[in-house]
């Protein structure tokens, strides 16, 4: 019930005074309200719920988060080998 | 599809499983708060993967289980009424009320419409105006702004023959309503990631330090959840309880405000009550006064319905985290999503629908392969 959806904001308009947005779900196309994230540009990646932009999607944070989880267990690795050097040299 | 596929990707999932396994030295108990999550969590078969230290327990964050039966007979009411075409999410047409559900509502002459976004509702209205549109709005603080912006419309566009059915809950007061209980497991959250990305977390930080537990705010996707989970242990480990964010590509501590304005014109906080859980003091939205001529409620008087759940059903248990859907005798022979008998058994994303829905109720080797099936589909 409280899904929320990325998509890519692909057009801007207004309809009864209230601000819309057309919004890219991997090719397909929806409606969304703007009227809560009223910066929003085209372009933007936004989280829609119940045809309702609720929040934008920060790439750089993403990208961090992406690339921190990809080294997850290399990380791990470096912390141990630095705790144990003395046991690796013969 | 950018930012799903991401975060959907086996291999980064192995290695955080992996970092669990190195993190944890005792056994902790750990609740999803939302359905969605749990939902996510039995379909990917996260919870076997786990190191069998860490117990996942779900918790009471699904709308439509907790939408009490009396408010699903009242739409029952209204929706069978002549001169009224009913609105509601999809989630909503199949939950059963004491005399059938929506779509049966619908089968005998009733207009029953699936709406997507509920600001469909006021041109149906405005198409219809001959016709009393009556919109069944539940959710929890996610789908609250977009509720009340539909209210707001209406009354900004002077749209008369529209009004709404409210059932809304919301999640800090559940939460404390578990901590509280002397029975409690809990010892950790995951955090409602899309709640949040309403109302911030600003609000969880005083219940993380008084019930001293870690509340980790997290997505929806299956690498969110075991970040979540990691990140949880980690503090549990440590013996910290702090509310971190693990959503942090969505998610901001103050949330969004101009949502959270909408909410406070529209609606108040009130009483509410949960099915299989009870009255739940202030834990709920009403309209505001100044929009009573919106409250369907108020304009369709539908006498006093009594409601009567089946003694057999320990849902409420299960909402709180002290037992598993397994370990009710009804589950999956009596009750099934079909034939539900209680509140986790109505929607998908409740516990007992998601553990039968993954073939939870057949036995343990069936369920390995489909676990397995589920991850490699990922
Ligand atoms: S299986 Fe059915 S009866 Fe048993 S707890 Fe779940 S909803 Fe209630």
């Amino acid at each position: 019930m409280c899904l929320a959806i990325p998509g890519k904001v692909v057009e801007l308009h207004e309809s009864d005074g209230v601000r819309m947005a057309k919004v890219d779900f991997g090719g397909i196309r929806r409606e969304a309200c703007l009227e809560y994230l009223p910066e929003t540009l085209v372009g933007e990646y936004v989280m829609v719920h119940v045809g309702f932009a609720i929040a934008r999607v920060d790439e750089e944070e993403a990208a961090r988060t992406y690339r921190y989880l990809a080294e997850i267990d290399q990380l791990g690795e470096i912390l141990e080998s630095e705790a144990e050097p003395q046991d690796e040299v013969p | 599809m950018k930012y799903l596929d991401e975060y959907r990707d086996q291999r980064i999932a192995n290695k955080i499983i992996d970092e669990i396994k190195k993190t944890i030295t005792r056994p902790w108990v750990i609740m999803e708060v939302c359905g969605g999550q749990t939902h996510t969590i039995v379909k990917y078969g996260l919870d076997r993967l786990l190191p069998p230290q860490v117990e996942l327990v779900h918790g009471p964050g699904c709308p439509v289980c907790v939408t009490p039966l009396d408010m699903i007979d009242r739409a029952h009411a209204i929706a069978r009424r002549p001169d009224v075409i009913f609105c509601s999410f999809g989630d909503m047409l199949r939950v059963p009320g004491s005399h059938g559900d929506l779509f049966q509502v619908k089968a005998e002459g009733g207009q029953v419409r699936v709406v997507y976004s509920p600001l469909e509702c006021l041109n149906i209205a405005h198409a219809n105006p001959d016709k009393k549109v009556v919109f069944f709005a539940i959710g929890f603080e996610t789908t609250a702004p977009a509720n009340a912006m539909s209210v707001w419309q209406a009354k900004r566009q002077g749209i008369t023959n529209f009004s709404v059915l409210v059932s809304h809950v919301i999640v800090p007061p559940s939460i404390t309503g578990i901590l509280q209980s002397p029975n409690n497991r809990v010892q950790g959250f995951l955090g409602p990631g899309h709640v949040c990305a309403i109302m911030g977390w600003r609000e969880y930080e005083p219940i993380a330090a008084r019930y001293r537990v870690p509340i980790v705010v997290t997505g929806f996707e299956p690498v969110d959840l075991l970040e979540g989970t990691l990140m949880t242990i980690r503090q549990l480990e440590q013996g910290r309880a702090e509310v971190e964010n693990q959503y942090a590509r969505a998610i901001t501590r103050d949330g969004n405000t101009e949502a959270q304005n909408m909410i406070s014109r529209v609606f108040r906080i009130g009483d509410r009550n949960w099915r299989g859980i009870g009255i739940i003091p202030k834990s709920g939205y009403r309209l505001n006064h100044e929009f009573r001529d919106y409250d369907a409620e108020r304009i369709f008087e539908v006498e006093n319905i009594n409601t009567l759940e089946p003694e057999i059903c320990i849902s409420g248990q299960i909402l709180r985290g002290l037992k598993k859907p397994v370990d009710c005798p009804a589950f999956g022979s009596k009750c099934t999503p079909q034939t539900p008998l209680g509140a986790t058994m109505v929607s998908a994303e409740g516990a007992c629908a998601a553990y039968y829905s993954y073939g939870r109720h057949v036995g343990e080797q069936l369920v390995e392969v489909q676990t397995a099936a589920a991850v490699r589909a990922s």
